[in-house]
């Protein structure tokens, strides 16, 4: 049941290196193409348009020559002990398949929107108008995903079709489903990825190249300390980014990194 | 009054439920029995998995044009349906239509590679001893077929197998 990722076999996971991050973009594009996401109809209302993948840009707040920056890329976090799975009164959404991806059901989904004012990652969008494909764009529609009527909420599912998938390959090549090689299954936004940033596996195999960038020193997570146990590692050697990755009190050193206490909630 | 009940009852078991669903034909008569005794085919041969797993169901055009690429010119029902065939898709390089009796809605994800250790009849019709394609019931407010299978059918079989009846196990 929710709140106990651990008896997961698989559990499938990311690891995003901030310092190769250029924020084309390429990830929130794939991702929408991917996943059915009507084109916007007003891209400048930035509280209405539905992404499931956001980047965030990161500055270190210094002048010339010192100016930094990062650019975040922010799927769903997939969490270990997800807060958005226990507030749901209809069980919408829940984190009980083998692979650790937290789901949502769209027509079961009542668009009460309790899952988003908990997801402290702001990774759910409510949809607030039906979806409308302007005359032609219909032809980019994929079958992976099925599309969503206004007032429902949607999240990242890294790209589950795509596990779907690779298993029926696997089962048509004679191998297991249940222990995919490497890369079998990505997601689109890592496919694509031009710098290779985004690198997905299963952190619970430790052959698994995100087991290794997951378990690496610079390897941090994204408000850690709030105890939601996130599946997705951010990578960066910069320690101002660190910094901005969670909440410290004044004079904190973020570089010894963090210890996960919380998991009172779910 | 007891004549008002009859005729609601009536109208409930019998009328109602003729009134709420379509009748389907598939676009061509298809013979099963011909194809698989005359012929010596396999299931296989026609419902088959493509290479990356995925599930072709129905042959296409191509597929039958092997066999029926050229009108036979006969009286027969069969020939007729094979006529039909080959001057309404082969020749125009159209593919048929077929109906699928369990169509299943978008937000539903199955796949027959995880159950081909079920015998099809578990959940098709059993067709291959046929001579005719039945009817396909559509329900005129929802658009689902008559047969497909419910969700409740799913999960109990799934329960009982014991495999995970998590959300996106079958929901996409």
């Amino acid at each position: 049941m929710a709140g106990n990722a651990s008896h997961f076999k698989i559990r499938w996971g990311m690891a995003i290196d901030l310092d190769k991050c250029t924020g084309c973009g390429a990830c929130v594009v794939s991702c929408q193409v991917e996943n059915n996401n009507a084109p916007s109809m007003d891209g400048d209302d930035k509280l209405r348009t539905v992404n499931w993948l956001k980047v965030y840009r990161l500055e270190n707040g210094k002048t010339f020559p010192d100016a930094d920056v990062a650019y975040l890329p922010r799927p769903c976090m997939q969490c270990g002990n997800p807060s958005c799975v226990p507030v749901c009164p209809v069980v919408a959404t829940d984190k009980n398949e083998e692979g650790g991806i937290v789901s949502q059901v769209y027509p079961r989904c009542i668009g009460c929107r309790y899952c988003m004012a908990a997801c402290p990652y702001h990774s759910r969008v409510f949809n607030w108008f039906d979806p409308v494909w302007p005359k032609g764009m219909e032809k980019t529609l994929t079958p992976f995903t099925s599309t969503r009527p206004r007032g429902v909420v949607e999240k990242c599912h890294f790209c589950h079709h795509r596990w779907n998938m690779a298993k029926e390959k696997a089962r048509k090549d004679g191998l297991d489903p249940m222990s995919l090689p490497e890369d079998a299954y990505i997601p689109a936004c890592a496919e694509v990825c031009p710098t290779g940033a985004l690198v997905f596996g299963d952190l619970n195999n430790h052959d698994h190249q995100v087991y290794k960038l997951a378990h690496s020193p610079y390897a941090r997570r994204l408000l850690e300390r709030l105890g939601g146990d996130p599946q997705v590692y951010y990578v960066s050697r910069r320690e101002w980014v660190w910094k901005q990755l969670d909440n410290y009190l004044p004079g904190e050193d973020p570089a010894h990194g963090t210890k996960a206490k919380g998991g009172a909630h779910g | 009054m007891f004549l008002g009940l009859l005729f609601g009852l009536g109208f409930g078991w019998f009328v109602f439920p003729q009134l709420l669903y379509s009748e389907v034909t598939q676009p061509i008569p298809f013979n099963h029995k011909v194809h698989v005794e005359d012929a010596g085919m396999s299931c296989e041969d026609c419902h088959r998995f493509r290479d990356d797993g995925s599930y072709a169901g129905f042959p296409t055009t191509e597929d039958c044009a092997q066999c029926h690429a050229v009108a036979t010119g006969g009286e027969t029902p069969g020939e007729k349906a094979i006529d039909k065939f080959v001057t309404e898709y082969v020749d125009t390089g159209k593919e048929v239509v077929w109906q699928t009796y369990q169509y299943q809605p978008d937000n539903v994800y199955f796949t027959h590679s995880a159950h081909q250790h079920l015998e099809c009849a578990q959940c098709h019709p059993d067709l291959g001893k046929s001579e005719t394609t039945p009817v396909l019931y559509r329900n005129k407010i929802t658009g689902y077929s008559k047969d497909t299978m419910k969700m409740w059918q799913c999960e109990r079989c799934h329960a009982e197998n014991g495999v995970s009846n998590a959300c996106h196990v079958c929901h996409k």
